[in-house]
């Protein structure tokens, strides 16, 4: 019984050190299919630089092009739930945040929320905004702009805080 | 030693990358930079490459690179995309987005902080030799942000070099950083162990043991030193001191399980049986699957034995056996369920993917057989690397398998606009045509006067400014004088004095009227030149549009061709690579399912043996009882 309890005594020191896998898997094969996959990444993301410009230039040429962008203000705690985009009254874009989409615009990434294409000329853009204050109150804020579509692409940004919602011009 | 040292190493390495990644700027100028931030802080790590790729080559396509916005974010940007390549397991590529910061001409903190990335990613790739070279190439201003977490790593490459005592030195100066606390003593006690002050390194082990932080990782390291510690002093029998430092452990860490079972055998060990009960009492009620529950369940009925209360054990032996039995069955069946694929189907479900955590998501997965035994397994750092780099090919399989629904769909829009614009094209460039030398016409013509009224300037011309009705009028007496004068024939007095009269007023009319003219004339070449404005407008936009229309469908054929070409052949790979790791994990999970067998079965026999063992002595102990009764 002794010798039993120093076999189980031993498997304790087993527990603790790292999990040991079968031998049919050595190291060398897993470092030699992880540097294939990092190969077929690069690959993949070499398609797909050259399939979005592909995308661009068929879909969007650079006269027609606009795109609207949507950033919080540094520092803002308001919860953004959803943003409507219309341009000239038309609903082009319509958002509903997830956490992770809201935690990214608040480290200050910036959200492509439309690509399209307008004529040269003036425009009208409307963002409403649905979220809530930090204080739990409901947010529902509607604001118009307008801005002018020349023969090169349009960048518009969004720029969001619970107080105001504000065109920024690029 | 050493596979102490990996666990620890690995726990380290969490460490130091944790603080690593990007951060936005404070002024934001790209929005494109931003978008790739914007995919980089939810973990789509594929499309934030993919956006930062697009602009950086675009940013150094262009004949003055300053004047683009992401000029002022260059440098974070190179930095940015090297860490996004790492956190998508690019390791190769990062390192030479880096290596090209390095040889640039660049600040002397921006080089100093791209060769501490380049370092890190070579240890992290299992090549201390490079990234000690690489870190020690550093030198002079170090930017201060990283100044800790460089001499970490350098402590850490060290360390994977045998230089012990040199390691120990950096670290002993860490102990004040609060980033690393846990972290740097822990490595300490590790480096000074190494390095043959056993002493002196189990007192920063028995320290980190006690540190008492608000941080999940700081606890899980405190835990984990006493864990080390623990089973450490137990294999060395020092039972007293091994269950102190393992009672310290938390009840409800990860690390709890393991130390409960070596409190116990700690108190055992000391003949303390009723003692042992109370930490493997808390076990045996745990999750079964559980290596150290199962061996409780063991553990419990030995004690019992231990205190002669035989009849218990025998109860509880025989319980243990039936448990064996059908956690037995349940790993023939999940060897069985890998076997016929299933496992891999599992890890692909798309709920796994809403979350960072997807390994903490596969535990909360219904219990599917092939789960259940993999958790310590999928602790371990190469299946989770394996793991991972199956799930990146399924996610790359789908985007491919889109893009190719994508190239048909634009196949079909080109088609789509061809067969619009090619009829309609003829007759608007027919037309196009006329009106295009009509227009250059008139535009020669209001060249010619305003070429002309420029001259009248210097040489006034009354003339020019005659109206038509004046010039039909001129005309008309040239011809009465013509015909007067045609017989040869002198004109009468009169007559001749009253086409003199008649020039004489129009030519008053003209030159009196001249600077009146002159300045109408300048207001309506004015005026037609704001029409030309517009017509040259219209004009452009009409060259636009028309090119535009050529360009909607012309000159994407080879393109797209090209493109089919590689999605197929990265498809193919895909496919390749995907069925080649999945067997990889396949045999992982096979080998660790049947491991965990093999252990089961072991203690199926001793709970056979121990079963028989204890009845006997029950059966022994009641008669003895009868007899003396």
């Amino acid at each position: 019984m002794l010798c039993w309890l120093r076999v189980i005594v031993l498997g304790v020191s087993v527990l603790v050190s790292s999990v040991a896998y079968g031998q049919e898997v050595s190291r060398e094969q897993i470092k030699g299919l992880d540097e294939q996959v990092q190969e077929i990444k690069t690959d993949v993301l070499a398609i797909a630089a050259e399939l979005n410009q592909l995308e661009e230039k068929l879909l969007y040429p650079s006269n027609t092009e606009v795109s609207v962008f949507v950033s919080l203000v540094s520092g803002e705690t308001f919860r953004l739930d959803s943003v409507e985009v219309r341009l000239d009254g038309k609903p082009v874009a319509h958002h509903i945040y997830t956490f992770k989409e809201l935690e990214a615009l608040r480290k200050g990434g910036v959200q492509l929320i439309y690509t399209g294409n307008i004529r040269t000329g003036e425009h009208d853009l409307q963002a409403s905004v649905i979220g809530k204050a930090s204080g739990g109150a409901d947010l529902h804020k509607t604001e118009s702009f307008e801005f002018a579509k020349d023969v090169g692409p349009r960048i518009v940004e969004i720029s969001l805080a619970a107080q105001r919602i504000k065109l920024k011009d690029r | 030693m050493s596979r102490l040292f990996v666990i620890l190493t690995g726990l380290m390495l969490f460490a130091s990358s944790a603080s690593a990644g990007a951060s936005a700027p404070k002024e934001l100028k790209d929005l494109y930079f931003g978008e790739a931030l914007y995919h980089a802080f939810q973990g789509e790590w594929f499309d934030a490459i993919a956006r930062l790729d697009t602009e950086l080559q675009q940013h150094y396509r262009l004949d003055e690179p300053e004047r683009d916005t992401l000029y002022y974010h260059i440098n974070q940007a190179e930095f940015a995309v090297g860490d996004f390549e790492l956190a998508y397991r690019m390791h190769r590529r990062a390192g030479r987005a880096i290596k090209a910061v390095i040889e640039g001409n660049v600040d002397e903190r921006v080089r100093n902080e791209a060769i501490f990335r380049l370092a890190r990613i070579y240890f992290q790739k299992d090549q201390p030799v490079n990234a000690l070279y690489a870190v020690e190439r550093i030198k002079g201003v170090v930017p201060l942000g990283i100044r800790d977490d460089l001499a970490f790593l350098r402590a850490q490459i060290l360390m994977a070099n045998g230089r012990f005592a040199e390691a120990a030195g950096i670290l002993r100066d860490l102990q004040g950083a609060k980033d690393l606390e846990g972290f740097s003593t822990y490595n300490l006690g590790i480096a000074l162990m190494r390095d043959g002050k056993e002493q002196e390194g189990r007192r920063y082990l028995d320290y980190t043991g006690q540190i008492r932080s608000a941080e999940p990782l700081t606890l899980a390291l405190e835990d984990k030193s006493n864990l080390v510690l623990g089973s450490k002093l137990l294999k060395e029998q020092d039972f007293k001191d091994a269950k102190l430092v393992l009672d310290r452990v938390r009840l409800n860490g990860p690390f709890s399980n393991r130390a409960l079972l070596g409190s116990g055998w700690a108190d055992a060990s000391q003949g303390r049986f009723k003692r042992a009960l109370v930490p493997w009492s808390i076990l045996v009620k745990r999750e079964v699957t559980d290596e150290a529950v199962q061996e409780a369940m063991l553990a419990v009925p030995y004690a019992y034995g231990k205190l002669k209360v035989y009849s218990k054990a025998a109860l509880m032996y025989g319980n243990a056996l039936e448990k064996f039995g059908a956690e037995i069955d349940k790993l023939d069946a999940s060897i069985k369920s890998i076997r016929e694929g299933h496992f891999l189907k599992a890890l692909v479900r798309e709920e796994l993917k809403q979350d960072a955590d997807w390994v903490v998501k596969l535990r909360k997965l219904p219990q599917t057989p092939e789960t259940f035994y993999l958790l310590d397994l999928m602790a371990s750092h190469d299946f989770q690397e394996s793991l991972k780099n199956y799930l990146d090919l399924e996610e790359l399989r789908k985007k491919l398998e889109n893009w190719e629904t994508d190239l048909d769909a634009f196949e079909e829009i080109i088609q789509l606009r061809r067969s619009y614009y090619e009829p309609l094209l003829p007759a608007i460039d027919l037309e196009f045509r006329g009106l295009d030398s009509q227009m250059r016409l008139r535009l020669e013509q209001r060249d010619r006067i305003k070429k002309r009224l420029k001259a009248m300037l210097v040489v006034p011309r009354p003339d020019y400014l005659a109206t038509s009705k004046e010039r039909f009028i001129g005309e008309q007496i040239r011809q009465l004088e013509q015909k007067l004068k045609g017989g040869g024939a002198a004109a009468p007095d009169a007559i001749d004095a009253r086409i003199k009269r008649l020039r004489g007023v129009l030519k008053w009319n003209i030159y009196t009227e001249y600077d009146k003219r002159l300045t109408d004339a300048y207001r309506h070449l004015r005026e037609l030149n704001h029409e030309v404005d517009l017509l040259q407008k219209q004009y452009s936009a009409f060259v636009r549009t028309r090119q535009a229309a050529t360009q909607s469908y012309g000159g994407y054929d080879k393109g797209i061709r090209r493109q089919r070409i590689l999605i197929r052949a990265a498809r193919e790979k895909v496919g390749e690579l995907m069925a080649r790791q999945g067997h990889m994990l396949e045999v992982m999970a096979v080998n660790e399912l049947g491991r965990r067998r093999e252990r089961l079965t072991e203690f199926q026999i001793k709970a056979r043996f121990a079963l028989a063992d204890s009845y006997d002595r029950a059966v022994r102990a009641q008669t003895r009882e009868r007899m003396g009764r």
